[in-house]
């Protein structure tokens, strides 16, 4: 059974990717992933406002109430090298590329459009096979017109092509007026793929502290719904890949998303839930469903029931509303 | 002429001498240790200011993996105190390795017993010594020259340094001559003074130092080691038929040295071009009138006797070098036979003696060679001698030429003093403060900063600028405050075209920098700027705004001398650049730009190379912050157009309130405005005692920002007054008739509680006396119902609310306190009730520590006595100006000393002794006289509970009646009860100090003082490392942090100083640890108060050490315990006498990991940057290292203990 696919150009033996997560710092876990037959690995965030910050942090603290009194000029060793910028994090990409034999690729998360370039230039070089930029902007100002956040993307985008040859993939929120207009401009950008959506994380309240918390809840099953459909209305109209993430638990889900028209599917919650083993289940219950409906090859059902190739586009649309109000009963 | 100053590289390339060699700027510590690092294989440590950055240096070498001469890496150790110091080094000298270590003061003085047998043993080594006042009436951490005076008798050698190239040469000098002399030596110089300047020098190779190093020498000294392989034995008892004898074989060593140190001297000239002289003779060659004189003030004098000799006047000095041992010959060889009067400058005092040690071997030198007929001169002299600069006192080229005017006087005084005014035995000499020597063509600029905004690391590195990239030479030296939040700081900073040795303050400045607009209504920031000088202001105002601002003081200066005024508003660049409160490279750039001192461009390009270097290995975008800030600076400069005249409205106000006492207004504030050199002898305590209470007169005005009280959102907890650590924010309650005649913003509420019912409650603060920090506002736990980002208490701007504020603190403090007897004391809020004792103090903002004194004074206060160790308590407790202990209405506060720092315990114990024995005496005395005082007065004292507050105000007043019927009773038993009564009422004793105290130098001490059963308390401020001499290494530090002496991580984990404690079983043991939990604080203080034996609290005390935020340190405190790594417990014997068990676990086991705590702070997160694998490995094991002994604790209070309370022996029988 063929499950291998193209992704953002790069060929991949099976359309199963773990998603950034923490579990890509270990090396031992890289190689159980593999193992596991991830098609490719996508390593965990680099965050540019992290990285500056722990320089301010570190030179801030170091200084404080130094040179202001005569017994304590200051309250630490001279170091006379610190690891800081994103060192650490390149040498895990090389240590990645050194362990592993499917692609890797870099994940960076920033706010500027300097940080960005060099920090996707720094990752190209130390071997990434590919990027994804993972633009998390949550615009709280009023004033700001969607057309001028839409910008920033586009500017993001066109900067890092600009300063690296590897493909570049761009992992979206949802939260655009047009979705699909949006990922049309990326596409023309020179996207090589667009990742379906970067899940936000909430803040919660804490009732008893009476303050705003920041929490991670991992995704739930159905929450691959929103990634389906907009998969589905994308595919065939964008050049980029296409790679649906959010909510994939079971094989299942890799099938549906397939269908729909994704050239990856990116697994994460499962993961960091049940282990890097559920890989190997996804996959095994992949290739049973596929070899009791005698598929031959992901390349085959890649988009069958996609927007443009299903029998009812509609289920895609407002339609699709109306018909689950009409079924709905208590 | 001289022979330290640098002669010129061409004329010695002429004489073959390798040149050039790298031109440094570096300070005296650094200079020693580059050297003794070098030539050594073993080098123990232990930290003393001045000269903690020696053993820094060594340490930093050896991390980095620095080898010395021979290609290895010298060990270098920590150990537990300066005697452990020398005695390691005595061993490690003993079985044959290099040595050396570093120390000063009261260090040296630890050494003293090894030192003897070192010099007994004939055994090479060298002790770097930054020379310190030895504390006697006070400590003082600055230079003078009682501690290497006080090691004259253990046959040490003493080779005295006097400037920064100096101190590089002489080290090497002494490490390779005593190795051929074997007598060991002391290379000292001057502490801060020397230890401190930052200096251009040529740094010596380590080709240097091979050639002078004599490996045949090594070879010997390696040959009479201890070893087992060739067995020997030294260190015999020996008995009075031969111990003179050997003492005496020792000698030709001595006879000899003096021509081995000049023979090291002359091959250094060799190597080199700088000829030393054992006595080095400096000025006319006929002069007649010749001051003697070694360390840095010799230098001074260089320049001043140079500066006569030049004019025609027959003046000399003779600087010396080896001190000891003292080669009559050489000195006579040295002086001019035109001598007639020689002047004998010493920098110590020996009370009592026939004049000071320097002065007493020159008199017998001279006399000695005068009666052989081998002196240069004839007749015998006329010889004076006098001393200077204790305590690092500036000493001036204007007092060495009063000295010189006072010995061409026909009766001169002898034994005198100068530089201060002796109104009371008049040994003082006069002396023109306007005489100066300054050449013209030499820069000297005054900058004025607050610890904060980075003015000295700027002026630093300004110096290396220069003297590094340019052939200018530079000197810097720097004054700092004697309190740690919103410390100011003086930058005294010279270029020229010559070697600088004028190491003393600037009196003459012709640049002045100002770096903070307050302190132009603080200080007269302008007194030293000569006429036609520069002066920088850094302004919020701009050049058109500003003049109004001014007070009318320094707008008269500027008109009068002419001053060239330039404004910028660093803080907005600063500001707008994003680097917060460090306004240094901005205010650095504007220097240069309007200095002349280099051409601006270059000056730019310097300053970024140097960005570069400094904050390099932090991250680029700290480096590019500071590039666009430098950009900034020139571009916001202004020069300001100066009026004719003074148009300002209003003057400098006065520095303490005119309300405060005499001595407060005559004394403390001329310290406060920088005059105390101005206050002559008889206005000094003679024996060290001062009153208490005199920070409240000291109004500091350091915060930005004071935390406003709502009175609506407050739930009266008290919290808030519990975590400040100046006492800056009060809680009162008192009837409401009291708030008659309030000020019109006064606030108050209903107080909360049904035994406060009908009362008032106010939460003041003190706004001048606040520091900003914010720890109140932080640990609030009452929210805004409407908005939840406010509390009860909220930081506002101070400026506007500094008025009223003021007003209503005065008010608040003259309403009543409320009965303590009254007060459930044994709570937070009851605690915070009572008034602090402790108030003030000069602490870093946000301080872990203060908050615990300060319990302990609201406590205790009115009845303790206090012994400090030395160290951040010893000096916010108790550094001049203004101290913190306080009175109540009565008058009665905590007494307090500060003994030493490794004997705190033992003089607590001291206290306890005498409690004990008046109390006793004054009972016995009591049944005497039991029918004159009266029987029930007697009994009631006799038998008096005081286990209560109630209990004590009863026992004081019937220790007033006492008092009042045997007062006139004039029978030697009662004068003798009298003198003793007070000892009726309980007294409460208390051992303060730090971590390094208590586990490291006093922990011998403190053992048996915890073994003694005395009622004695200890409270231990545990900040887990040595904070006032600034982070090194305790055996508190926790594993996986990183410390000085402890750069890559300390490996092992902490020592249980509470665990150790407990197994003598007798011993009262609380650990606490106040942001976690309070109530249980004040539950520990008040138990180990009332137990009647010796008691232990080991507080955690977040420190600026930490590298974390001060304002959330309790949080950190939090962390700290519900990690496990510091379990709250208390441990009291009286439970098992009850056949409990006597350990009971204050807080829950570990919820959150090691890391979750241990990765908000500095200390430990700053090695996951540093050495990341390292740290990874740490930190696992320091996890281990908190489950391992939370299990511990765990079972150890789970144990059934002391048979359910049987009597031993009454068990059943097996």
């Amino acid at each position: 059974m063929n499950l291998s696919t193209t992704y953002m150009g790069l060929k991949l033996r099976s359309p199963v990717v773990p998603s950034a997560s923490p579990l890509t710092r270990e090396v031992s876990n890289l190689r159980e992933m593999e193992d596991a037959g991830a098609g490719a690995i996508v390593m965990h965030s680099v965050f540019e406002e992290q990285l500056t910050h722990e320089a301010g942090e570190l030179e801030h603290y170091a200084a404080q109430g130094t040179e202001s009194f005569s017994e304590a000029l200051s309250y630490f060793p001279q170091v006379e090298e610190y690891k800081i910028g994103p060192d650490q994090y390149l040498e895990n990409i090389r240590r990645a590329k050194e362990t592993v034999e499917v692609p890797i690729i870099g994940s960076l998360n920033g706010a500027t459009v300097g940080g960005w370039v060099d920090y996707a230039r720094q990752i190209q070089e130390a071997g990434a096979d590919g990027l994804e930029l993972n633009v998390y902007l949550v615009p709280t100002d009023a004033n700001r017109n969607g057309r001028k956040v839409e910008q920033t993307y586009l500017e993001i985008l066109r900067a890092v092509k600009k300063s690296v040859t590897i493909p570049v993939a761009m992992k979206l929120s949802p939260y655009f007026s047009n979705c699909a207009w949006m990922a049309k401009k990326l596409d023309s950008a020179g996207a090589d793929a667009l990742v379906l959506f970067n899940r936000f994380y909430q803040p919660d309240i804490d009732l008893e502290e009476q303050t705003v918390v920041p929490s991670l809840i991992l995704s739930s099953e159905f929450e691959m719904r929103l990634p389906l459909r907009w998969v589905a209305i994308l595919h065939g109209y964008v050049q980029a890949s296409l790679a649906a993430t959010t909510g994939i638990f079971t094989g299942q889900d890799v099938l549906k998303l397939l269908m729909a028209g994704a050239d990856v599917t990116m697994v994460c919650s499962v993961l960091l839930m049940r282990g890097i083993g559920e890989l190997e289940k996804i996959i095994r219950q992949m290739t049973d469903w596929m070899s009791q409906h005698q598929y031959e090859s992901v390349e085959q059902m890649k988009g069958c029931l996609s927007h443009r190739s299903c029998a009812e586009p509609g289920a895609f649309e407002r339609a699709n509303y109306m018909k689950a109000l009409n079924n709905y009963t208590c | 002429m001289s022979s330290s100053v640098a002669t010129s590289d061409q004329a010695r390339a002429d004489r073959g001498i390798n040149v050039p060699r790298p031109v440094v700027t570096i300070d005296g510590n650094e200079a020693a240790s580059y050297i003794a690092h070098q030539v050594s294989e073993v080098i123990s440590i232990y930290p003393i200011t001045p000269s903690s950055g020696m053993g820094e240096w060594a340490d930093a070498y050896s991390a980095a993996g620095q080898p010395n001469i021979w290609g290895t890496v010298p060990f270098v150790q920590e150990m537990q105190s300066e005697a452990g110091a020398s005695a390691t080094l005595h061993g490690a000298a003993q079985s044959g390795a290099l040595t050396t270590t570093f120390t000063a003061s009261q260090g040296l003085l630890l050494m003293i017993p090894t030192m003897f047998k070192l010099a007994g043993e004939l055994t090479p080594t060298v002790f770097h010594v930054s020379a310190r006042t030895v504390a006697t009436h006070a400590l003082s951490i600055f230079g003078d020259h009682s501690d290497v005076m006080a090691v004259r008798s253990t046959g040490f050698g003493l080779l005295a340094s006097n400037t920064i190239q100096e101190v590089m040469d002489l080290a090497l000098i002494a490490h390779a001559a005593t190795l051929e002399s074997r007598v060991p030596l002391v290379h000292f110089f001057d502490g801060f003074r020397s230890s401190h300047e930052v200096n251009k020098v040529e740094k010596l190779t380590v080709e240097d130092m091979r050639a002078m190093i004599d490996e045949d020498l090594v070879m010997a000294h390696r040959k009479r080691r201890m070893t087992p392989d060739e067995p020997i034995l030294r260190g015999t008892a020996q008995n009075p038929d031969v111990f003179f004898q050997a003492r005496e074989a020792c000698n030709p060593f001595y006879n000899a040295c003096p021509a081995v140190v000049q023979k090291s001297m002359d091959k250094f000239a060799s190597l080199t071009g700088r000829q030393y002289k054992l006595f080095d003779y400096v000025g006319a060659p006929d002069a007649e009138r010749v001051v003697i004189m070694m360390g840095s003030g010799a230098a001074v004098a260089q320049e001043a006797i140079e500066y006569l000799a030049e004019r025609g006047q027959k003046v000399g000095l003779l600087k010396v070098r080896l001190y000891r041992p003292f080669s009559t010959k050489d000195f006579m060889a040295a002086l001019p036979p035109s001598t007639k009067v020689i002047i004998i400058l010493d920098r110590t005092k020996e009370p009592g003696a026939n004049g000071e040690p320097l002065y007493q071997d020159a008199v017998t030198a001279t006399a000695e060679a005068v009666a052989a007929g081998t002196a240069p001169f004839g007749s015998m002299p006329k010889i004076i001698g006098g001393r200077y600069g204790l305590s690092s006192k500036d000493f001036t080229p204007a007092m060495l030429k009063g000295v010189l005017d006072e010995a061409a006087k026909p009766g001169p005084k002898n034994h005198f003093t100068v530089g201060i005014n002796d109104d009371v035995t008049h040994t003082s000499i006069d002396y023109d403060p306007s005489f100066s020597t300054e050449p013209d063509d030499v820069v000297r600029a005054m900058f004025y900063g607050l610890g904060a905004d980075g003015t000295v690391g700027a002026n630093k590195n300004s110096i290396k600028i220069i003297g590094e990239g340019t052939d200018n030479f530079a000197q810097g030296y720097f004054v700092y405050d004697s309190k740690k939040a919103g410390s100011v700081t003086v930058s005294h900073v010279r270029f020229g075209p010559r070697p600088i040795g004028s190491s003393y303050l600037i009196n003459a400045a012709n640049f002045v920098g100002c770096h903070q607009f307050v302190f132009m209504e603080k200080f007269d920031v302008l007194k030293n700027a000569v006429p036609g000088a520069t002066f920088l202001l850094n302004s919020p105002y701009g050049p058109e705004e500003v003049w109004d601002k001014l007070p009318a003081e320094a707008q008269q200066q500027i008109i009068e001398k002419k001053l060239k005024f330039y404004v910028i508003d660093a803080y907005a660049v600063a500001k707008e650049t994003g680097l917060g409160a460090r306004t240094n490279t901005i205010m650095q750039t504007c220097f240069f730009a309007i200095s002349g001192v280099l051409p601006p461009e270059k000056a730019v390009a310097a300053i970024k190379k140097a960005i570069k270097k400094t904050y390099g290995s932090k991250g680029e975008e700290v480096v590019k912050q500071n590039f666009h800030a430098v950009d900034q600076a020139v571009a916001n400069l202004h020069e300001v157009k100066v009026p004719g005249q003074v148009t300002s409205g209003f003057n400098r106000p006065p520095t303490v309130s005119p309300q405060a006492p005499e001595f407060a207004r005559s004394f403390i504030s001329r310290i406060i405005q920088d005059q105390g050199d101005d206050l002559p002898v008889s206005a000094m305590p003679v024996d060290g005692t001062f009153p208490t209470a005199t920070t409240q007169w000291e109004k500091r005005n350091v915060a930005l920002e004071i935390p406003v009280w709502d009175p609506q959102v407050c739930i009266q907890c008290g919290k808030c007054s519990m975590v400040c650590p100046h006492a800056a924010i009060r809680m009162k309650i008192y009837p409401p008739s009291c708030l008659e005649g309030a000020p019109p913003t006064f606030k108050s509420a209903e107080t909360r509680g049904k035994e406060f019912a009908g009362l008032k409650c106010t939460i003041q603060i003190a706004p001048e006396d606040c520091t900003g920090c914010g720890a109140c506002v932080h640990t609030c736990p009452a929210k805004n119902k409407k908005e939840a980002r406010l509390k009860a208490i909220n930081m506002q701007f101070q400026p506007p609310l500094r008025e009223a504020e003021r007003e209503n603190y005065e008010f608040f403090l003259s309403l009543p306190e409320y009965d303590r007897s009254k007060l459930k004391i044994d709570t937070v809020k009851g605690s915070q009730l009572l008034r602090p004792l402790f108030e003030y103090s000069g602490a870093c903002a946000g301080c872990g520590e203060t908050p615990y004194v300060k319990l302990l004074s609201q406590l205790f206060g009115d009845r303790a006595i206090i012994g400090n160790a030395t160290g951040c308590s010893s000096i916010y407790g108790g550094n001049l100006p203004t101290t913190p202990y306080a009175v109540n209405r009565e008058g009665r506060g905590p007494a307090w000393n500060n003994s030493l720092f490794e004997d705190t315990a033992e003089f607590g114990l001291g206290f306890r002794l005498t409690l004990d024995k008046h109390g006793q005496f004054a009972r016995e005395l009591l049944a005497t006289l039991k029918d004159t005082i009266g029987g029930d007065l007697v009994e009631g004292l006799l038998g008096a509970d005081q286990s209560s507050e109630a209990g004590i105000a009863e026992q004081r007043e019937r220790v007033a009646a006492l008092k009042g019927r045997i007062q006139s009773i004039d029978t030697p038993e009662s004068q003798r009860l009298l003198s003793v009564a007070d000892a009726l009422v309980k007294k409460s004793v208390w051992a303060l100090g730090g971590d390094g105290w208590a586990y490291d130098i006093g922990y011998g001490g403190l053992d048996h003082v915890l073994a003694s059963a005395r009622n004695v308390n200890v409270l231990v401020l545990d900040t887990e490392v040595y904070s006032n001499t600034g982070g090194q290494m305790s055996k508190s530090t926790p594993r996986a942090a990183v410390a000085k002496f402890a750069a890559a991580g300390k490996p092992l984990p902490k020592k249980d100083l509470g665990l150790l404690a407990m197994s003598y079983g007798g011993v009262y043991v609380a650990q606490v640890a106040m942001g976690a939990n309070d109530l249980q604080v004040v539950r520990a203080f008040l138990e180990a108060e009332a137990y009647d034996g010796p008691a232990l609290i080991i507080a955690y005390s977040h420190c600026i050490a930490h590298g974390i935020n001060m304002r959330t340190g309790m949080d950190q405190q939090k962390a700290a315990v519900a990690s496990g790594h510091w379990p709250l417990y208390r441990y009291n014997p009286l439970l098992a006498r009850e056949g409990k068990n006597p350990l009971k676990l204050d807080s829950k086991a570990p919820k959150i990991t090691f890391e979750e705590y241990a990765y908000q702070e500095n200390r430990y997160k700053m090695l996951t940057k540093s050495k990341p694998q390292e740290a990874a490995r740490l930190l696992k094991l320091s996890q281990q290292d908190v489950l391992r002994h939370w299990d511990l604790l765990e079972q150890m209070a789970g144990l059934s203990f002391g048979g359910g309370g049987r009597e031993p022996g009454t068990g059943d029988a097996e």
